[in-house]
């Protein structure tokens, strides 16, 4: 798919997330703001997967780090045939295998459960070093919040990924700038994070991570080393009243901002 | 959802757990609070305008945050330590043992959110095994008050406690259950009504719905004790011997595993000291499915009716 195409459909995977958080009455609507074109580019552009044969061997490993985000992974899948995407109605209601993080067990596509962060980059490390223990060709990406990566399990993966020469690894952080209650920079700022990755023996790129036509080649980047992509993003893209505040973290939208965001993501503005 | 539960005075525990911790920060400038990115989700906003400067969030890095807490102690600071309960004690569980209870640091470990409050986030936000991590460390007492009284009261007593503990909070409301006025004393269950037929023991969110079941009994003309037993470590051996003695069988009910918890810590009384027919209901060891808290606890068979229910097929299980 071309970079228009994938606009397109990042477009529809917002709408669609957008409505879901939105009549399920929760969700962390800021965080898949800033990440769906990301998740679109790999989904419908980078990533070799099989939605009809989700288990394949051969397939490229995804993980979500951030598994608050889950709506917006779910609304991928779903665009992308794993999951119907009628299901995506049942987001959070009782006894639905779609709830507020990521289930492995019970939703086709999803490669290991997240939600606890500073999770899923140990796991991708595993991944990885089973792909080159078995002389597999399949690559692993893992994307993290920015806030995520204060949690010390990251960089003992880091480490382990650097050591192991994983040059099938691709780490993506969504570099939103904000966490949960406050901007990271008035947290624990880990900004910049290219020198942090790059002493620790990995290659980095740097992109806007909400522009295709930068997200899409870094994807695709091939090096001899594990690869971090920071993505700078922003918290709420696409909304503008979400965009950069704090609160749209895990805020819902009420009828009128619900009303407001849509003309914002409408088709015809493209 | 049942009735019980939509009566209109509900609180929030965690209003009580911020406005005595405000106030002991005001008393005592030692009092600091430790947080993991969590100011809102902890209501520590009003402590952090009051005390800016003993506000330490060390961001999304709950093993550090342990650590830093234990320093702090023995720096001679107060530190209460403040995260969802998951993630407090799931993800610092190491910490927790070896530089907070075997070090026997003075650190106030507050576990918000716990049990099934985050339902809808599912099973990896649910703290339903916090209990059975926790209560099997020695040095380390073990507290999930009933109503915003008693965790006003617990929190005053933590602070002038020589030692750590674990306080259990939730966000979900509750009635006020014990008087105004209640004192906190470690290890004593509340008899909050008596009966002579069976004993319903709870905490934590638990216990009104044990006295809403208590009252289905009473329509059945079944008499149940009802006790509010908020410490689960150390467990109150002798309010345990005294329900056997006194009517015979003993169900539990807590927003927990069935593994592990408040009914297993009675269990181990109860097998030792005073064998009788018990019933234990919690979440049955497995990962519990979407849904919020008051619905996931109705569907493990936690609504007043199902109570009563199960109350009376434990009776029929005496002699
Ligand atoms: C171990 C752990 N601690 C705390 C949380 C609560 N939490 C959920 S999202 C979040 C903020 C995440 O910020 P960031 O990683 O920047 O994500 P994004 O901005 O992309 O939403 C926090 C603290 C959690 N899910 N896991
Ligand atoms: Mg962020």
């Amino acid at each position: 798919m071309q970079t228009n195409d994938l606009e397109r459909v990042a477009k529809g995977i917002r709408r669609r997330d957008l409505r879901a958080v939105f009549e399920a009455g929760a969700g962390h609507i800021g965080g898949e703001m800033s990440a769906i074109d990301i998740l679109t580019a790999l989904y419908f552009r980078v990533l070799n997967v099989m939605p009809d044969d989700p288990g394949n061997p051969g397939r490229d490993r995804f993980v979500l780090s951030k598994g608050h985000t889950a709506c917006a992974l779910y609304v991928t899948l779903a665009k992308r045939g794993f999951i119907p995407e009628e299901e995506i109605s049942t987001f959070l209601k009782p006894h639905s295998r779609l709830n507020g993080h990521p289930n492995c067990q019970k939703v086709p596509g999803v490669e290991t459960n997240t939600g606890p962060l500073g999770h899923g980059l140990p796991v991708a490390v595993g991944m990885a070093k089973a792909a080159k223990l078995g002389g597999a060709s399949w690559r692993t990406y893992v994307m993290t919040g920015d806030g995520e990566m204060q949690e010390g399990s990251n960089w003992e993966a880091i480490m382990a990924a650097a050591q192991f020469g994983l040059d099938n690894l691709t780490l993506i952080i969504d570099h939103n700038r904000f966490q949960q209650g406050a901007a990271l920079a008035d947290t624990n700022n880990l900004a910049p994070l290219r020198p942090k990755l790059e002493a620790f023996g990995w290659e980095v790129t740097e992109i806007n991570g909400n522009d295709m036509s930068e997200i899409v080649p870094a994807l695709e980047h091939r090096g001899d080393r594990p690869h971090c992509v920071v993505a700078h993003t922003n918290k709420g893209h696409g909304i503008s009243f979400m965009q950069d505040r704090v609160d749209w973290h895990h805020k819902v939208p009420n009828a009128e901002q619900y009303k407001t965001a849509m003309e914002e993501l409408a088709e015809e503005m493209e | 959802m049942s009735e019980v539960l939509t009566a209109p005075k509900l609180r929030d525990c965690r209003d009580a757990f911020v406005a005595v911790l405000e106030r002991l920060g005001a008393e005592n400038e030692k009092v600091v609070a430790v947080c993991n990115d969590s100011v809102g989700s902890s209501k520590l906003g009003g402590f952090k305008a009051k005390f800016p400067e003993r506000l330490v969030n060390v961001g999304i890095a709950e093993q550090n945050m342990v650590g830093v807490g234990a320093g702090l102690a023995n720096g001679g600071m107060l530190p209460f330590v403040c995260a969802a309960a998951p993630f407090l004690t799931g993800r610092a569980l190491e910490q927790i043992k070896a530089d907070i209870a075997y070090s026997n640091a003075n650190v106030k470990l507050v576990g918000i959110s716990s049990g099934m409050a985050y339902g809808e986030l599912g099973p990896t936000h649910h703290s339903i095994e916090d209990f059975a991590w926790t209560r099997v460390l020695p040095n380390l007492p073990v507290i999930a008050p009933c109503d915003s009284i008693e965790t006003a009261a617990a929190v005053e007593w933590a602070a002038t406690y020589p030692g750590p503990c674990f306080l259990r909070l939730s966000r979900v409301g509750v009635p006020d259950l014990l008087p105004e006025g209640h004192v906190f004393e470690l290890g004593k269950a509340n008899q909050l009504r008596d009966g002579s037929d069976v004993t319903l023991i709870a905490n934590g969110t638990l216990t009104h719905r044990m006295l809403k079941a208590a009252e289905i009994l009473a329509g059945r003309g079944v008499e149940a004790r009802v006790l509010n037993m908020a410490t689960v470590r150390p467990i109150d051996v002798e309010a345990v011997v005294a329900a056997v003695r006194d009517t015979g069988a003993i169900l539990t009910a807590e927003e927990h595993s069935t593994f592990g918890g408040l009914g297993s810590a009675i269990a181990e009384v109860v097998v030792a000291e005073a064998p009788a027919p018990m019933k234990i209901l919690g979440v049955p060891g497995i990962f519990a499915p979407t849904g919020s808290a008051e619905f996931l606890l109705d569907e493990f068979g936690m609504a007043p009716a199902a109570v009563a229910d199960a109350a009376e097929a434990l009776i029929a299980r005496k002699r």
